[in-house]
């Protein structure tokens, strides 16, 4: 496979079942996977909040963490928007934690991550839309697309919810339409 | 040879350059312009505010002025010193809440408090206290502690409008619930109403809360010591500065605090990046409460 079809950074939306979903995806990638994976998952009042790093880390075969602000984007590490704060990347691959206002309603919020991972890694970036009961997403992935990014979305027939996956399609379309067990297995191939 | 004898003509192609192979994007290119332009032209300096939420920022506002892109922005920002405030407004610290991360504020009650109790005199500054969430929070918590009456805060911005707010002490009452609730899980000895009254669509804090409150435009870019403080306040603004910045700012906080003063940051900071954060020891790293040196005798 050349340059091309490679992937240096993924990242992943989500919201409503977005636990269940984050499971089954995590769970499928490779151990050695080469690439960090930088996820945000809206959280609730309930009581998954608290516990949302730990039940990833139960399914996910590579170390998951709640970065730390300033600190190094890791290969292998699966990244966790903390609650209350935008997760944003910055041109040096560091982490940055913004409390600036809500976006579609959240903090963290999707396109904001996106946004600013695809102006970090631009063609490098693979980003999926998963499961979720609002638009959050869209406009990232329109951005991701943009910068010539690798955008998956979840196939809104697999998924809990199928607004968020439908919203992105019909806002930034994608590169492939797939089940979570597809997305997994996209993310493998392309990061080796 | 003789044709190589004769001087060569300069071509266009000897003066135009490749393009850069990662060359930056437009909007990155013009950020980086509305920086420049804002330091020239009005004397505020954004150059060491991180960039991926800087951009951000600096994108809605574009939007919210009408403005098509940045680069137009800039223009209008540099001709127009009617848009600065609106600019200024966008570009500083955002609202807060009241009592936000309720068990940083139990940490200061129970773990800060009491050492400040000691003191005849506390003097408070809370840095970069945007609309003033935290100013009556921290006025609240101090009544509650009995010690009030002895403390001075300095509650400073550098943006005049969010100052002006702070001062009014009202907030929208769609806040209010969460803010009562946080009260609560803070550990508050009553309920929020004893503070607040609300009025059609916004709860208004008693003034007496304030009356220890001295509200100053001070902007941590730039500005300098101008008080000793026993406690500092500094929570989610560093966040939005480079690691130079954040370290400028940390030795500012060094040399303003008495030897054993506290400083609370946001719960999600870290000061792991700043050489001037080595004298700060952690009290209550949960709650990101640093102890300045070894206290005093």
């Amino acid at each position: 496979m050349n340059d091309r079809g490679r992937s240096s950074a993924v990242v992943i939306g989500c919201s409503t079942g977005g636990l269940k979903a984050l499971r089954s995806l995590l769970g499928a990638l490779r151990a050695d996977l080469a690439a960090p994976v930088i996820v945000v998952c809206h959280r609730g009042s309930t009581d998954d909040r608290e516990h949302l790093v730990e039940l990833l880390a139960q399914a996910a075969p590579m170390p998951v963490q709640e970065p730390d602000e300033r600190s190094r984007v890791r290969p292998n590490v699966v990244h966790l928007a903390p609650s209350g704060y935008h997760l944003l990347i910055e041109a040096d691959e560091t982490f940055m934690l913004s409390v600036d206002a809500r976006v579609n309603f959240s903090r963290p919020a999707i396109d904001v991550l996106f946004e600013s991972a695809a102006a970090v890694y631009r063609e490098r970036l693979l980003a999926a839309v998963l499961t979720g009961a609002n638009d959050d997403g869209a406009i990232g992935l329109k951005a991701v697309r943009a910068r010539g990014g690798h955008a998956l979305v979840q196939s809104p027939e697999e998924a809990e919810a199928d607004r968020m996956p439908r919203a992105a399609l019909q806002v930034a379309g994608a590169d492939a339409v797939l089940t979570l067990a597809g997305i997994a297995d996209r993310i493998n191939q392309r990061c080796p | 040879m003789a044709a190589n004898a004769r001087p060569r003509m300069p071509t266009l192609a000897a003066h135009h350059r490749e393009p850069p192979l990662n060359r930056p994007d437009p909007d990155d290119v013009e950020l980086e312009l509305f920086i420049r332009g804002l330091q020239l032209r009005h004397g505020y300096d954004f150059s060491q505010y991180a960039r991926a939420s800087l951009k951000r920022r600096v994108q809605a506002l574009a939007i919210a002025t009408g403005s098509r892109t940045i680069g137009e922005l800039t223009s209008r920002v540099v001709r127009d010193d009617v848009l600065l405030p609106t600019v200024v407004s966008a570009m500083s610290v955002p609202v807060s809440e009241m009592f936000r991360d309720p068990p940083v504020f139990r940490a200061l009650r129970a773990e800060v408090l009491p050492i400040l109790a000691s003191y005849p005199h506390i003097n408070i500054w809370q840095a970069g206290c945007a609309r003033g969430e935290e100013v009556y929070t921290l006025a609240i918590l101090l009544e509650e502690a009995g010690l009030y009456d002895r403390c001075q805060i300095f509650a400073t911005d550098f943006n005049d409008a969010a100052l002006a707010q702070a001062q009014e002490g009202i907030f929208p009452v769609t806040e209010a619930r969460q803010y009562a609730e946080n009260y609560l899980a803070a550990g508050g000895a009553h309920t929020l109403n004893h503070y607040c009254h609300a009025k059609y669509d916004h709860i208004k804090f008693d003034s007496a809360l304030r009356r220890n409150v001295t509200f100053a435009n001070h902007n941590l870019v730039a500005d300098g010591v101008f008080c000793e403080a026993h406690l500092i306040l500094c929570r989610n603004v560093l966040i939005y500065f480079t690691n130079p910045l954040q370290d400028r700012v940390l030795g500012l906080f060094r040399n303003t605090l008495v030897r054993g003063g506290f400083l609370c940051l946001g719960s999600k900071e870290s000061i792991d990046y700043s050489e001037n954060a080595r004298e700060f020891v952690a009290l209550n790293r949960r709650a990101r409460i640093y102890r300045l040196g070894a206290p005093s005798a």
